[in-house]
């Protein structure tokens, strides 16, 4: 990977360009809780200094920027007895500044679901490629586990990553178009002492997270405890709202539904983000459901977290936010539903 | 700057530019652009089950298009939404492809008030198929119970149009009343067929009847099967397969030698939407036809 030292100055340049270009998202303040704590989205800003990369993290994940919670996949046009289907794929170019690793690892996984092998999707591919992604080191938050999953670093998925070494940033290049913006703005090639802060710091941030989670092993866990107690006392907890999916930078379900114009001259296809935890999700024809108790809902969430994931792609699909933790209504955390998994079976 | 954010234009990829091959899994393309297909004929079949011939509009994509027995598409009555349908027709019919659909939601109902010409979109062929190839030199049991024989009858029609490649053939259907038998016009000629058993078995008889009475099962206490050289496909609700191929495990078939077809409400079929996600198993791309084994390994599948 190529490397080079870009001034505070400089960067304030490169977003400013950006923004004479293309629309650019980042983390933002949009107020303050209870506790006076600020909270952050992923929105639109104007200038340089709406972006607050002092966050500790936000409500919801970059995910809606690839997979929005809604999508036209296609329109119709009736004519008499006929009709005429129409697909258009988002190319309006974007950059988002500022994700931490946890989100960027999040993309690679959606990447691996949308992007690769079999039937890639050309709506998300249409959505990546045109998506300009800086991302930068931070201090872990409050309750994120990415440690654990791995996730709190990232070695590709990007275009730019910065490390903030106070009067300067340490930009670690990801691809050709991230190089060719780092050249229109005069970033400078590396020295030995940009090396030597660069990686005290970065010993720093990672002597600041903490494993929290034992997630050695989970998946067969989740099939020796599939009938668990541990299910029962999450599981009646749950209110079935979907908030979880919705915060979460990886949950990717779907529902897909169509609708009709007042006029009935045109009609639309939509993907519709969906929950495993809403009622109605393994509904089949006839009413019968699958999954009709909140108690196995939730069980086959964690299950496709981290077994049903594994096994296709060889890691979990956590990246370990804690965004559904922090966004639960009935205070279900998922570091204390895995430590009671692990309890459970050493008891 | 503006050079560096020129737009990709994902549908300038070659592949885009290729014509539309829902066999080609791996291949990038128009997902979501479906064929469109005209409604040949529409068959009554029950009071709730009808049967619809549908035939791609364009030439070529039509003749693209090829399946396999067990395999289904997805069904699309625009403005209305899309459905997962399996194909009941011979593989060998090329021209158009026959639908059994039952009345039982929102698109269902709106297909069963579609007329003769009407135009709904296909997308497909998804889903794996039963190994008819691999069954070829053994006896075979075509099992199927009430709406089950709409994915069976594409394999009945593959084991009766190559009969010299299987030994001994038995086709058994049951239903809960005879008013629910799907394709009745069409056991006379199966049953005529030298050397095919036909069978088929109410729950619930009417003044009509003359048949067997029973469950499924019953039928099999007067068959003679060898476990090693018969393989077995069985459709039909869960509860029936898991009894028909306990049975059959119990007399010595391996259960690699089941086949079933698993009932998800799949919203892509192509292993996105995880609406018809097991644990780990995607009906719509592993299945939804699966081996007896493996679906004793899916935790909820039974």
């Amino acid at each position: 990977m190529l490397f080079r030292c870009l001034s505070k100055e400089g960067f304030r340049d490169l977003v400013e360009m950006t923004l004479e270009t293309i629309e650019v998202v980042g983390p933002k303040e949009i107020g303050r809780d209870k506790d006076d704590n600020p909270i952050h989205h992923y929105l639109p800003v104007s200038n340089p200094d709406e972006l607050d990369f002092d966050y500790a993290t936000t409500e919801y994940s970059a995910k809606t920027y690839f997979l929005p919670f809604q999508e036209n996949l296609s329109t119709y046009r009736f004519d008499e007895d006929d009709w005429t289907q129409d697909i258009r794929y988002r190319i309006q170019p974007r950059a988002i500044i500022g994700l931490h690793a946890c989100d960027i690892n999040g993309l690679l996984k959606l990447d691996k679901v949308f992007a690769r092998d079999f039937f890639p999707s050309p709506y998300y591919i249409s959505r990546r490629e045109n998506t300009f992604i800086v991302g930068i080191d931070h201090e872990p938050c409050e309750g994120g586990f990415c440690r654990s999953l791995g996730t709190d670093t990232v070695t590709h998925g990007f275009d730019l990553f910065l490390t903030d070494l106070g009067d300067r940033y340490f930009v670690a290049i990801g691809s050709d178009r991230g190089f060719g913006a780092l050249q229109k703005v005069h970033a400078r090639e590396i020295t030995d002492e940009d090396t030597h802060d660069y990686l005290t710091e970065r010993q720093r941030l990672a002597g600041l997270f903490q494993a929290e989670v034992p997630v050695h092993d989970l998946g067969t866990l989740l099939d020796i405890e599939f009938t668990s107690e541990v299910w029962e006392k999450w599981g009646r907890k749950c209110m079935s709202c979907g908030s979880c999916a919705m915060v979460c930078p990886t949950c990717y379900c779907y529902g897909v539904m169509e609708k009709v114009s007042m006029d009935f001259e045109r009609g639309v296809k939509q993907r519709q983000a969906y929950s495993c935890n809403l009622v109605d999700f393994a509904e089949v024809a006839g009413g019968h459901n699958f999954r009709p108790d909140s108690t196995t809902r939730l069980k086959y969430r964690y299950y496709h977290q981290h077994r049903g994931f594994v096994e296709i792609y060889d890691e979990p699909k956590c990246v370990g936010c804690n965004r559904c933790g922090r966004t639960c209504l009935a205070g279900i955390s998922p570091v204390e539903v895995i430590t009671d998994l692990q309890m459970d079976e050493q008891t | 700057m503006k050079n560096l954010f020129q737009p990709y234009d994902v549908s300038l990829e070659s592949e885009m530019l290729e014509p539309l091959d829902f066999n080609r899994r791996s291949r990038l393309k128009e997902t979501d652009r479906c064929f469109k297909a005209e409604i040949l004929n529409v068959i009554r079949l029950t009071d709730m089950e009808k049967l619809f011939q549908v035939r791609i509009l364009d030439e070529s994509e039509g003749e693209r298009f090829s399946f396999l027995p067990g395999q289904f598409v997805m069904v699309e009555v625009p403005g209305y939404g899309e459905i997962p349908i399996s194909i009941s027709s011979s593989t060998s019919r090329t021209g158009y492809v026959e639908l059994c659909i039952r009345r039982a939601g929102i698109v269902t109902g709106a297909l069963h008030r579609a007329k003769r010409g009407a135009h709904i979109g296909i997308r497909g062929p998804f889903g794996t198929h039963f190994p008819i190839e691999t069954m070829k030199g053994y006896d075979v049991l075509l099992i199927a119970g009430g709406l089950g024989l709409a994915p069976l009858r594409s394999s009945i029609f593959a084991v009766i149009e190559n009969r010299a490649d299987f030994e001994n053939v038995h086709i058994l259907y049951g239903t809960k009343s005879p008013d629910q038998l799907l394709f009745d016009y069409q056991y006379e000629e199966w049953g005529r067929i030298d050397d095919i058993d036909l069978q088929v078995i109410v729950e619930e008889p009417d003044n009509e009847w003359t048949g067997p009475v029973g469950l499924i099962t019953k039928l099999l206490d007067g068959i003679e099967i060898d476990p090693q050289r018969t393989f077995a496909i069985v459709c039909g609700p869960p509860v029936m397969f898991k009894f028909v191929c306990s049975r059959l495990s119990e007399q010595g078939m391996p259960m690699r030698r089941m086949f079933i077809s698993l009932e998800r409400r799949m919203h892509c079929g192509m292993g996105k939407c995880c609406r018809c996600n097991i644990g780990s198993t995607f009906t719509c791309m592993e299945g939804p036809v699966f081996d007896y084994w493996t679906v004793m390994n899916l935790k909820e599948a039974i």
